[in-house]
């Protein structure tokens, strides 16, 4: 199991990557961590005629905060962001899900560029992203543009990317002092793809939850803004009936692929045992806070 | 850009330290680091199992990092520093747990060994004290098909432990 013959590039900055990405468009293939990249060229699932290294582009790096938003450059490794003090102080919920991804070695090369590029069903950084109401920069030889993550994620590994646009990095709204947030995955083995996720976020005075923001993942093609189930939480306290509702509104809102990890109804069962241990254990995470 | 013809293997010259020797060579952009360091350097002690990143056999150390060596171009090594269980095994870092893995029978096969020498290896190095729970999870990328882990989770508890000055 080894690549097929490739052309192997190496931009140094950005206005060479996307002027090689305009160049091959769709025969082109970017590589980051490659931790998602490789597997497919190793066993050639997958055969770029051009393979577009962008390790060695240091705008790509680096995390910060700025102008009210954390970036988080494409070349951010997953270790980096688990490590980020800035991460774990403005974007909890990120410092929470990242040490479900992978296993440490993946961890060490795998970037959130690359993560939120391919739009695996599965992964937990794109229900972050999308959870948190953060947003992606595309930039091709057209120009640079902001997608924000309710518009960016379409389908099964189907985003609002364009072949030839390189996603630069991800800008994420601080989390509010007075905002909880919570994750939670199921899956068969640590480290291994969730078969059933929850990434959310909501505040919490004397018991009533406001402003819930629930993103599922796992069980559907995409990440899902669960926008029944977050009207069934709005200003309520939980309680056994708002249980109820939201379990019930679940089922408007998912719709769970079928596959050999179970059956629709199995996973919609499955998120909501998630939905209802991540809401039990928010009473005791708002008291730690 | 032109790019040459397509049914040419494409070389391209890297020069990296590989357990601390530095070595220039050219290699087709195509082949992994793993295969590069068994084939092209002769250093057989990093394995290849699944070629594509479920199981570490191939784990070595990049720019000090344990990565995949199977999911990493050799190309993309150029300028870095490589250490593989040669290595770690020469400078003696890993020479209390290698001891601890032949006393506690954490390998059968010795398959999976040095992978999983080069993640604990990591683990060590690092500020890290985890429990059994958190050396499992740390070591959760390397697969054994022999021991069942709990050896493999006891050699690196004790090494773990000692250097720690815990026990
Ligand atoms: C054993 C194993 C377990 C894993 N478990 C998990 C898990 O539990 N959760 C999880 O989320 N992931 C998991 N992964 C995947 C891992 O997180 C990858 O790192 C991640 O999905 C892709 O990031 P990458 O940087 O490696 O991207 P690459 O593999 O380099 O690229 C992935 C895709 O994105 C494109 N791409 C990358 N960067 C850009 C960019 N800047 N602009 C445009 N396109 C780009 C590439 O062309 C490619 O199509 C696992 C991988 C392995 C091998
Ligand atoms: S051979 Fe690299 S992870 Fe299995
Ligand atoms: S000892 Fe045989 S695979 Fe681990």
């Amino acid at each position: 199991m080894k690549p097929a013959r490739f052309h192997y590039v190496r931009p140094a900055s950005i206005a060479e990557a996307v002027l090689l990405l305009a160049e091959h468009g769709e025969d082109a293939s970017i590589l980051a961590g490659g931790q998602s990249l490789m597997p497919v060229l190793n066993m050639r699932l997958s055969r770029p005629r051009v393979v577009v290294d962008i390790n060695r582009i240091a705008k790509l790096k680096g995390i910060a905060l700025a102008d009210g938003a954390v970036r988080i450059g494409a070349l951010a490794r997953h270790v980096e962001v688990m490590r980020s003090p800035l991460i774990a102080r403005h974007l909890p919920l990120i410092a929470e899900a990242m040490p479900n991804v992978a296993h440490v070695a993946v961890r060490n090369r795998g970037t959130f560029g690359g993560s939120v590029a391919l739009a695996d069903p599965s992964a937990e950084m794109p229900a972050c992203l999308l959870a948190l109401g953060g947003a992606v920069v595309l930039e091709s030889t057209r120009g640079r543009r902001q997608v924000a993550a309710e518009d960016y994620f379409h389908g099964l590994y189907d985003t609002a990317r364009r072949p030839d646009e390189l996603l630069i990095e991800a800008l994420i709204p601080p989390q509010r002092p007075d905002t909880l947030s919570a994750f939670m995955e199921l899956s068969r083995r640590h480290g291994d793809f969730a078969i059933a996720g929850l990434a959310c976020t909501l505040r919490h005075d004397a018991g009533v939850i406001h402003a819930p923001r629930l993103v599922y993942f796992g069980s559907e093609p995409r990440p899902v803004l669960a926008r029944t189930a977050m009207a069934a939480l709005d200003g309520k306290a939980w309680s056994p009936a708002t249980h109820d509702a939201v379990a019930a509104a679940l089922a408007d809102d998912l719709d769970p692929i079928d596959n050999t990890f179970g059956s629709p109804a199995a996973k919609l069962h499955l998120q909501r045992v998630v939905t209802r241990r991540v809401l039990d254990g928010l009473p005791d995470k708002a008291r730690a806070a | 850009m032109s790019l040459a013809d397509d049914s040419l293997e494409e070389t391209m010259a890297v020069t990296m330290t590989v357990n601390g020797e530095r070595v220039s060579r050219a290699v087709p952009v195509r082949q992994n680091l793993i295969d590069f360091l068994r084939t092209g350097l002769g250093l057989t002690g990093s394995h290849i199992g699944c070629e594509h990143g479920i199981c570490g056999a191939c784990s070595l150390r990049l720019d000090g990092a344990v990565v995949r060596g199977c999911l990493t171009l050799a190309v993309q090594a150029d300028g870095a520093e490589v250490v593989t269980i040669e290595g770690l095994t020469a400078s003696g870092e890993a020479a209390d747990l290698q001891a601890a893995f032949v006393e506690r029978n954490a390998l059968q096969c010795g398959y999976c060994t040095p992978g999983m020498l080069m993640t604990a290896a990591e683990l060590l190095a690092s500020d890290a004290t985890p429990d059994r729970d958190g050396i499992r999870e740390f070591m959760s990328g390397n697969f054994c098909r022999c021991t069942g882990y709990q050896a493999i989770v006891d050699a690196i508890e004790t090494v773990l432990r000692k250097r720690r000055r815990l026990a």
